[in-house]
C-alpha cells in the first residue's frame, strides 16, 4: 500500500499462511500499523488522531441515543429530557454526543489549518486535500442535521433558515426546498428524513476518512519541513522515520488524553456553554427566537453569507449582469459555498515550490492574517447584524477569498523562501543533537 | 405559511436585539447559589423550600411536564422521603387516559401540566434563560459567573417595579429583568406569603432565591452527578496523561539523544 520502502509482513504461522492466501488481512493491519512515518512530525499532527478518535465517539454516543430517542415532531423534544433524566448515564451520553460534536470542529478546523500552513495540500496529496474537504462538508451537513433532532426552538429555526438558504437558489429553489423538506415548511416529515440522514452520514464521513487515510498512506506524510522522505533504500527511510507503531501511536496517545482532560473538564463544568439556550424551548413554528444563531462552527461561513447584502457593489455588478436573477441572497449562498470551494482549489491555487510555510518568510503574515480574519469572521456571524459595522464581515469575507485566489498565487511568484533541509533526518538533528548526548 | 416562516425568520435575524438590551432592560443580578462552580452543590434544604414556593405559588398557573413526582426523592434533590412524595402527589388530580378521568397522583406521574395558557412550562426554565450573555456575546460572564438561568429566574422574581400598563386589553407589569421591559405575568411574590417549616427568611428576595435553586434542579437533576462524575474522570485523565507522558519520553529518547 505504502509507497515508502520498509519492512514487509511475513506470514509465519501455519495458520497465517493459510488465512493469508485467502484474505491478506494481517498485512493490511501491518502494513497500516508499521507505517514509516517522518520522525520529525510536531505536535500539530497529532489531530488526525483526535478526529478519527472523535468520529468514533460520535458514532457510539450516537448509537445509544438513538435507543432512546423518537423521531416524531410531538415526542422528539419529550424523549431527549427522557434521556437526560430517566436513563442510566443518559445525560452523561447526550453531553458528550453534543460538545462532541465542538470537540469534532475544534480539532477539523486545526487540523485544516495545520495543512494550509504547512503545504500539505500541495502535490503529490491533492487528492487527500480533496477527499479532506468532502469529509469536512459531510460533517457540517452532518451537525446540522444533528441539531435539528431534539426539536427545540433553534433546532426548528435554523432548520427553517437554513433550507431556506437553498430556496434562494433561482428558478428551483423553492421546489428544492420543499423537496428537502418534506412538506411546505418544517415539520415532521422534516424531522424523519433529517434523522435518517443524520445517521447515514456518519457512515460515509467514515468512509471517505479510510480513503483519506489511504490517500496520504501511500504518498507518505508530510512534515514540518516539508521535504518528502528519501526512499532509495530501506536504510535511508530508516534515517527519516520511524514506524508508526509505537512511536506515534503513544506520542499521539498522549496528546488524545490531554484533549480529552480538557473535553471532560468542559462537560464536567458548562456542558451547555457551546449551545444555544433557546433549544431547551420545545420548537414552535408561531414563535420565532429574537436572534436566530446557527452553532459556532457555521459561524465563520454564515458571516460570509451574511456579508454580501444588496447594497455592495459586487452584488450590483452581478444582478445587473445576470438580469436580476443573482439577488443578494443567492448572491451570499454563493459566497458561503464558494469560500469552502475556494480551500479546496488550494493545491492548484498555490504557485510557491517551498512545501512548508515555516520556511516562506511573507506567506508566514498572511497565513496568521488568515487565522485571525477566520476568528473575526466568527464573531461576526455570532452577532446580530444591526449590532455590527457592515465593513467587518465584507472585509473579512473578502480577505478569505483573496487569500486563495489572489496572495497564494502572487506569493509563489514573488516570495524568495529560505533553504529547508535537505532532509528530514537533518530537520530532526537540528532539533535534537543540539542537547549533548550521554 | 412557508413564505412567512421564512420571512418572519429573517425579519427577526434582522431586528433582534435593537429592543431587546438597548434601552437598559433586561437587567440580570448576579444572585449567588450553593450550585455555582465546579464544585457547587444543591442545597437540599432550599430545594425544599423552593419546592413549597413553587407548589404554593407558582403552580397555580405553571406546570412542570418533565418532571416526575418520585424524582423528589432523588439523590442530588430535594430529597423527600417516600412517604413525603407519596403525600406530595396525591394533592394533584391527574388525568388518566386508562379510567378516561382524573385521580389522586402518584409517584410515577409527572407534575401537571400549566393551567393557564400564558404561563410557560417550567421544567427547562433555568437552562433556556441563560441570563448572562456578554460580554460581547462570547458567554464569558456565562463561565465567570456561573450558567445564568437561576439568576434571570430570581432577577425577574424581584424586578417588578410596581408599575402597570394596559395594552391591547392585557395588562403588563414593569419588569427591569425581562428584556422588553415589561411582562404579562403580574408580581407573583410578596413578603411572608409563604410560611417555612424551618422558620427561613420569606421575603421576596429569598423566596425568589429558592424558586429559583429549585427550577434549576428540575431543569438538571443530575448535575451533582455529573460534577462527581466529570471530577473523578478528569483526574483519571490527568493522571493517565501523565503515565502517556512519560512513556512517549522514555519510547522517543534514544532516537532524540544519539551517540555519535
Amino acid at each position: 500500500m505504502s509507497g515508502i520502502p520498509h519492512d514487509k509482513y511475513e506470514p509465519k504461522t501455519g495458520f497465517e499462511k493459510w488465512l493469508h492466501e485467502r484474505l491478506p488481512v494481517v498485512e493490511l493491519v501491518y502494513n497500516t500499523l508499521m507505517i514509516p512515518t517522518p520522525k520529525n512530525l510536531n505536535w500539530w499532527w497529532i489531530w488526525g488522531i483526535v478526529l478519527a478518535f472523535t468520529l468514533v465517539l460520535q458514532i457510539i454516543t450516537g448509537i445509544v441515543l438513538v435507543m432512546h430517542y423518537t423521531p416524531n415532531a410531538d415526542l422528539a423534544f419529550a424523549s431527549v429530557e427522557h434521556i437526560m433524566r430517566d436513563v442510566n448515564g443518559g445525560w452523561a451520553i447526550r453531553y458528550t454526543h453534543a460538545n462532541g460534536a465542538s470537540l469534532f470542529f475544534i480539532a477539523v478546523y486545526i487540523h485544516i489549518f495545520r495543512g494550509l500552513y504547512y503545504g500539505s495540500y500541495k502535490a503529490p496529496r491533492e487528492v487527500t486535500w480533496i477527499i479532506g474537504m468532502l469529509i469536512y462538508l459531510a460533517m457540517m451537513a452532518t451537525g446540522f442535521l444533528g441539531y435539528v433532532l431534539p426539536w427545540g426552538q433553534m433546532s426548528f429555526w435554523g432548520a427553517t433558515v437554513i433550507t431556506g438558504l437553498f430556496g434562494a437558489i433561482p428558478f428551483i429553489g423553492e421546489g428544492l426546498q420543499a423537496w428537502l423538506l418534506g412538506g411546505p415548511s418544517v415539520d415532521n416529515a422534516t424531522l424523519n428524513r433529517f434523522f435518517s440522514l443524520h445517521y447515514l452520514l456518519p457512515f460515509v464521513i467514515l468512509g471517505l476518512v479510510i480513503v483519506h487515510i489511504w490517500a496520504f498512506h501511500t504518498t507518505g506524510n508530510n512534515n514540518p519541513a516539508g521535504v518528502e522522505v528519501r526512499r532509495g533504500s530501506k536504510e535511508e527511510v530508516k534515517k527519516d522515520t520511524l514506524p508508526f507503531w509505537p512511536y506515534f501511536v503513544v506520542k499521539d496517545l498522549f496528546a488524545l488524553v490531554v484533549v480529552l482532560a480538557v473535553f471532560v473538564a468542559v462537560i464536567w463544568t458548562m456542558p451547555n456553554y457551546f449551545g444555544e439556550p433557546d433549544n431547551y424551548i420545545p420548537a414552535n413554528p408561531l414563535s420565532t427566537p429574537a436572534h436566530i444563531v446557527p452553532e459556532w462552527y457555521y459561524l465563520p461561513f454564515y458571516a460570509i453569507l451574511r456579508a454580501f447584502t444588496a447594497d455592495v457593489w459586487v452584488v450590483q455588478a452581478a444582478s445587473f449582469l445576470t438580469g436580476g436573477i443573482v439577488d443578494a441572497k443567492f448572491f451570499g449562498v454563493i459566497a458561503m459555498f464558494g469560500a469552502i470551494f475556494v480551500m479546496a482549489l488550494a493545491p492548484w491555487l498555490d504557485t510557491s515550490k517551498t512545501r512548508s510555510g515555516a520556511y516562506r518568510p511573507m506567506f508566514k503574515w498572511w497565513f496568521w492574517l488568515l487565522v485571525i480574519d477566520f476568528v473575526v469572521l466568527a464573531w461576526c456571524g455570532s452577532q446580530s447584524p444591526a449590532d455590527l459595522p457592515q465593513a467587518i464581515p465584507l472585509i473579512g469575507a473578502t480577505y478569505w477569498f483573496a487569500y486563495f485566489l489572489v496572495i497564494l498565487p502572487v506569493l509563489g511568484l514573488v516570495e524568495k523562501p529560505k533553504t529547508p533541509p535537505a532532509t528530514i533526518e537533518e530537520d530532526f538533528e537540528a532539533h535534537y543533537s543540539s542537547k549533548p548526548a550521554e | 405559511m412557508f413564505k412567512k416562516t421564512i420571512l418572519s425568520a429573517l425579519v427577526a435575524v434582522g431586528l433582534s436585539s435593537t429592543g431587546a438590551f438597548a434601552s437598559g432592560h433586561g437587567h440580570v443580578e448576579d444572585f449567588s447559589f450553593s450550585f455555582e462552580g465546579p464544585f457547587g452543590v444543591y442545597d437540599k434544604a432550599q430545594l425544599q423550600r423552593g419546592l413549597q414556593v413553587y407548589t404554593e405559588v407558582c403552580a397555580a398557573c405553571h406546570g412542570l411536564e418533565y418532571v416526575a413526582f418520585r424524582t423528589l426523592g432523588d439523590e442530588g434533590g430535594p430529597e423527600l422521603s417516600e412517604d413525603q412524595v407519596k403525600a406530595y402527589a396525591k394533592q394533584f388530580d391527574i388525568y388518566d387516559p386508562e379510567l378516561d378521568d382524573t385521580r389522586p397522583g402518584k409517584p410515577v406521574d409527572k407534575f401537571p401540566l400549566g393551567t393557564y395558557d400564558g404561563a410557560p412550562d417550567l421544567s427547562l426554565m433555568a437552562k433556556a434563560r441563560a441570563g448572562f450573555h456578554g460580554p460581547m456575546g462570547l458567554g464569558i460572564n456565562q463561565i465567570v459567573k456561573g450558567m445564568g438561568g437561576p439568576e434571570y429566574i430570581a432577577s425577574i422574581l424581584t424586578g417588578f417595579t410596581g408599575e402597570e400598563k394596559e395594552e391591547a386589553g392585557k395588562t403588563f407589569y414593569e419588569n427591569h429583568a425581562f428584556s422588553t421591559g415589561w411582562i404579562a405575568m403580574p408580581p407573583p411574590l410578596s413578603d411572608e406569603q409563604v410560611e417555612f417549616a424551618d422558620g427561613s427568611p420569606n421575603d421576596v428576595e429569598s423566596m425568589a432565591k429558592d424558586v429559583a435553586a429549585f427550577l434549576m434542579w428540575t431543569a438538571e437533576p443530575k448535575m451533582m452527578a455529573r460534577k462527581e462524575t466529570g471530577f473523578y474522570v478528569f483526574v483519571f485523565l490527568v493522571f493517565f496523561a501523565a503515565l502517556l507522558y512519560l512513556s512517549n519520553k522514555m519510547l522517543w529518547a534514544p532516537h532524540k539523544h544519539k551517540e555519535d
